[in-house]
């Protein structure tokens, strides 16, 4: 074994004296040409733009691919990509000018047409793309992605093309900031090989980012390498990123200590005491748009008459946020404030909304829900999978503070679910009968996105089934404003229905986390705790 | 001889079917795979519904096994939801699995059987209660134990070793991870040998060998071990088995992507082709490796005859 150990040094140092004297020898500017290593998880669906929804294959997307508008890693402000302008009078007939000039990696022009067919395959319900609700907004959506039965049409009619550079797009209903969507992933153009050869583009992505894909073995890893033809002004600042899939983020951060990987990005909770003698500043851990909660079943009547407001907001101020996260999640939960994320920042809409509702204060929850009637027949039973997120040990640690506060014995207990598979089918056939977990990763940093699919009466992930008119009228008001700030304004009015209400409890923030080598600078993640890849420098 | 393997392999398809049933049941029972696809989101209904009848999930659980098996046999083993065949999973993995697996049963094999001669032949003295209090140690250490600590001395602290196996997973890679894979099968292997040859050294024949004034190292290896080796043949071939399948544990700490990768992902993700599909091909090594054992005995002990 020693011998063996000891021929792959020599390899190993070989093998790394050639790569730096490449390196030297390439551009002569040094660490322009580095590249970076870093870890990956396979991505669990095929890498298309409408069919991914997590993170990994949206860690791929976002370096290949560039949209319309583009969500500013640091404030989460959308703008202006692919689009020179977007003009509307009515927030509901758009007009989409391109600028010109830009082109994917394999030559051919972005064009209008490139943005329309790209939509039309994400709609197009035989395409079975997990992102096609992403398009139920434009006219001409049900056509192609009827909810049974076969599609009426190919394309969608509220997209048109006018010439190479613009294209309109007719809305069914007002939406103020559905310009600010189209920062998502779902919403990028497509070149025409992506629909004559799919195979062989779902073996070698091609798109119109900063990067290009060099080689891609599936399940095991992709590289990537700046493409110097990028029109956009932001290149990348490194010569790529070749990513490795690990079979568990363990493995990833020990490789990371023994000098083999450069970025991992997610620290794995067992590392997290250990991280800050391990890595010093070279660890971020920050909250992003991803938010837990405690949602109550309003579709049933003893959590949804009168006065129940009272127990559910006194179950709320039962909770030690505070304590839960440091204990169990060692700070990579943030305690929460409101319905929506630190990550959009205050010019977002995130703001204390909850206020005492969601401080700790056992004396006024046991007040507050004896005066609302008591737990519905003196029992509270919380449900969620336990198969991943520590969700049990949280789970035993929120009931525990229930039950300290209300001092009567064991009266809250826990229901696991064994799979997520099977807690989502008692979820969405509505047949819980107690709270129950809910997490919501926002697809865009907008608060409009925590509110109103979650909350609004009949909204897409309404597991609770909550229903109030004024909260639906606030949000109706709040997509027919032109103005960003007053839309947020509005949609905070209609935030403060829910801290009365409290129709969910909001638990805590998830943080990203991530960690780098010696060799890496200006590490930074985006909203969706990705790194901004573009942005790092190697050394 | 001829026969007896007939009779085996044909014994072997009711195994096969009825191994396969329960395992595509037990998968399918897990819940809805298409539900998870989704996330945390709500699933849209129009693409859910597309997506189960492709998969043919909106048949009788009956039928579904029906299309699945005959699929198999036209050498389809479906798609897992990343868009891969996973026939294409399988030349992937079982390969890497399979180097593994050599390498583990290797080091068992010639470690444990050398150490189980050793110790037999010194039976009660120092060196023989030593080696059974350490194969005590070693068996009671579990897996996921020994594999981070190996890992983080002769991969972190030493840099002796990579400690994670690149996507390649050549041999020279795979001694670690094989020595950690090996370690309880190891001690087992040492302690059968052990007591088969303490056994077996006062048997007449090997004093008979002595008397006729054999060289010791010809009584121990042509008359002591082949008649000692027949429960330790029997552990290696059941051994040979789990450790093809078995490997999640060692397989995920040292970045593997072997089977025991594939099946943790495929039940995570719930994607029944995936483990389905795996777990069939295991069945079938199961059942090769336990005739491969049952022949050798034939062939380490004469007198063992099959017709």
């Amino acid at each position: 074994m020693r011998g063996a150990t000891h021929a792959k040094w020599a390899a190993g140092a070989a093998a790394v004296a050639l790569v730096a004297t490449a390196c030297g020898g390439g551009a002569g500017s040094g660490g322009a040409d580095g590249i970076l290593s870093s870890s990956w998880g396979d991505p669990q669906n095929p890498i298309e733009p409408a069919n991914t929804n997590e993170v990994q294959g949206g860690k791929v997307l976002d370096m290949i691919f560039r949209g319309l508008k583009r969500y500013d890693p640091k404030t989460g402000e959308a703008k202006d990509m692919v689009a020179e302008r977007i003009e509307t009078t009515d927030s509901r007939n758009f007009t989409i000018t391109l600028k010109p000039g830009w082109t994917f990696s394999n030559g051919e022009p972005v064009t209008a047409k490139s943005f329309t067919d790209a939509w039309n395959y994400g709609a197009h319900v035989g395409n079975k793309q997990a992102n096609a609700p992403f398009f139920s907004d434009i006219v001409g959506y049900d056509d192609v992605h009827p909810a049974s039965g076969n599609p009426r049409a190919k394309t969608m009619r509220g997209l048109v093309v006018k010439n190479d550079r613009t294209f309109t797009v007719a809305l069914k209903d007002t939406f103020s900031s559905w310009p600010e969507t189209l920062g998502y992933q779902a919403f990028v153009p497509l070149p025409r090989v992506f629909f004559t050869d799919h195979d062989a583009w779902l073996n070698k992505p091609i798109g119109n980012g900063p990067y290009t894909v060099e080689s891609y073995a599936k399940g095991s890893g992709m590289k990537l390498r700046r493409w110097d033809g990028y029109k956009g002004d932001d290149k990348a600042k490194n010569g790529g990123v070749d990513l490795t899939v690990y079979t568990d983020n363990n493995t990833a951060y020990t490789d990371l200590m023994a000098g083999n990987l450069d970025l991992v990005d997610d620290v794995p909770a067992q590392q997290l005491k250990n991280v800050r003698n391990d890595l010093g500043d070279r660890y971020v851990n920050q909250p992003a748009l991803i938010i837990q909660t405690l949602v109550f079943p309003m579709y049933r009547p003893e959590w949804s008459k009168p006065g129940m407001e009272k127990v559910r907001r006194g179950l709320s101020m039962a909770i030690n946020r505070k304590e839960i996260t440091q204990q169990i999640f060692q700070r990579t939960r943030t305690p929460t404030k409101d319905w929506t994320s630190p990550a959009l920042g205050r010019d977002g809409g995130y703001e204390d909304m909850c206020g005492d509702a969601c401080a700790y204060n056992p004396a006024q929850a046991k007040k507050l829900i004896q005066e609302g009637g008591g737990l519905p027949g003196g029992k509270l039973t919380l449900t969620s999978n336990v198969d991943t997120g520590s969700h049990r040990a949280w789970m035993d640690a929120v009931c525990n503070s229930v039950n300290n506060a209300l001092g009567r014995g064991a009266v809250c207990t826990v229901n696991p679910v064994g799979t997520f598979a099977d807690f989502r089918n008692q979820q969405t056939a509505f047949r819980l009968t107690g709270p129950f977990r809910s997490g919501w990763q926002a697809d865009y940093p907008l608060i409009q996105n925590f509110l109103e699919p979650l909350y609004y009466t009949g909204g897409s992930s309404n597991y609770g089934k909550f229903s109030d008119k004024r909260f639906d009228a606030l949000v109706d008001k709040a997509n027919r404003e032109t103005d960003r700030a007053a839309a947020v304004k509005d949609f905070q009015a209609a935030e403060r229905i829910l801290a009365a209400q409290m129709p969910a409890i909001p638990l805590w923030y998830q943080n990203g986390s991530a960690g780098w080598s010696d060799r890496l600078s200006d590490v930074t993640l985006n909203q969706f705790s990705v790194p901004v890849y573009d942005q790092i420098k190697v050394s | 001889m001829g026969r007896y393997v007939i009779r085996r392999l044909l014994q072997m398809i009711p195994v096969f079917i009825g191994s396969t049933f329960l395992i595509f049941f037990m998968v399918y029972a897990l819940g809805d795979p298409v539900a998870a696809l989704f996330g945390d989101k709500a699933p849209d209904p129009a693409t859910a519904a597309r997506i189960r009848k492709d998969l043919h999930l909106d048949q009788p659980l009956w039928k579904q096994y029906l299309l699945y098996m005959g699929a198999i046999f036209q050498g389809d083993f479906g798609t897992a939801f990343n868009g891969q065949k996973v026939t294409e999973l399988m030349a992937a993995a079982f390969p890497v699995t399979l180097r593994l697996t050599l390498v583990a049963i290797v080091i068992e094999v010639i470690i444990g059987i050398t150490l189980g001669v050793i110790s037999g032949l010194r039976r009660g003295r120092p060196l023989d209660t030593g080696l059974l209090v350490l194969t005590l140690v070693v068996i009671s250490v579990p897996t996921f134990v020994s594999g981070y600590l190996l890992q983080f001395l002769l991969g972190v602290k030493w840099g002796w070793v990579r400690p994670s196996v690149s996507s390649d997973a050549r041999l020279d890679e795979l001694i670690l991870p094989g020595i950690v894979l090996a370690l309880v099968s190891l001690a087992y292997v040492t302690r059968l040998s052990r007591t088969s040859i303490a056994e077996n050294v006062r048997a007449d024949y090997v004093r008979t060998a002595i008397a006729k004034g054999l060289p010791r190292h010809r009584v121990i290896t042509r008359h002591l071990l082949r008649n000692s080796l027949i429960p330790v043949v029997t552990f290696i071939g059941a051994d040979i088995g789990s450790l093809m399948g078995g490997a999640i544990v060692t397989e995920r700490i040292f970045n593997i992507h072997g089977v025991g990768y594939q099946l943790y992902q495929g039940i995570l993700r719930n994607n029944a082709p995936t483990v389905v599909g795996f777990v069939t091909i295991l069945v079938i090594v199961f059942l090769v490796a336990n005739l491969l054992v049952d022949l050798l005995y034939a062939v380490l002990d004469p007198r063992i005859r099959y017709a």
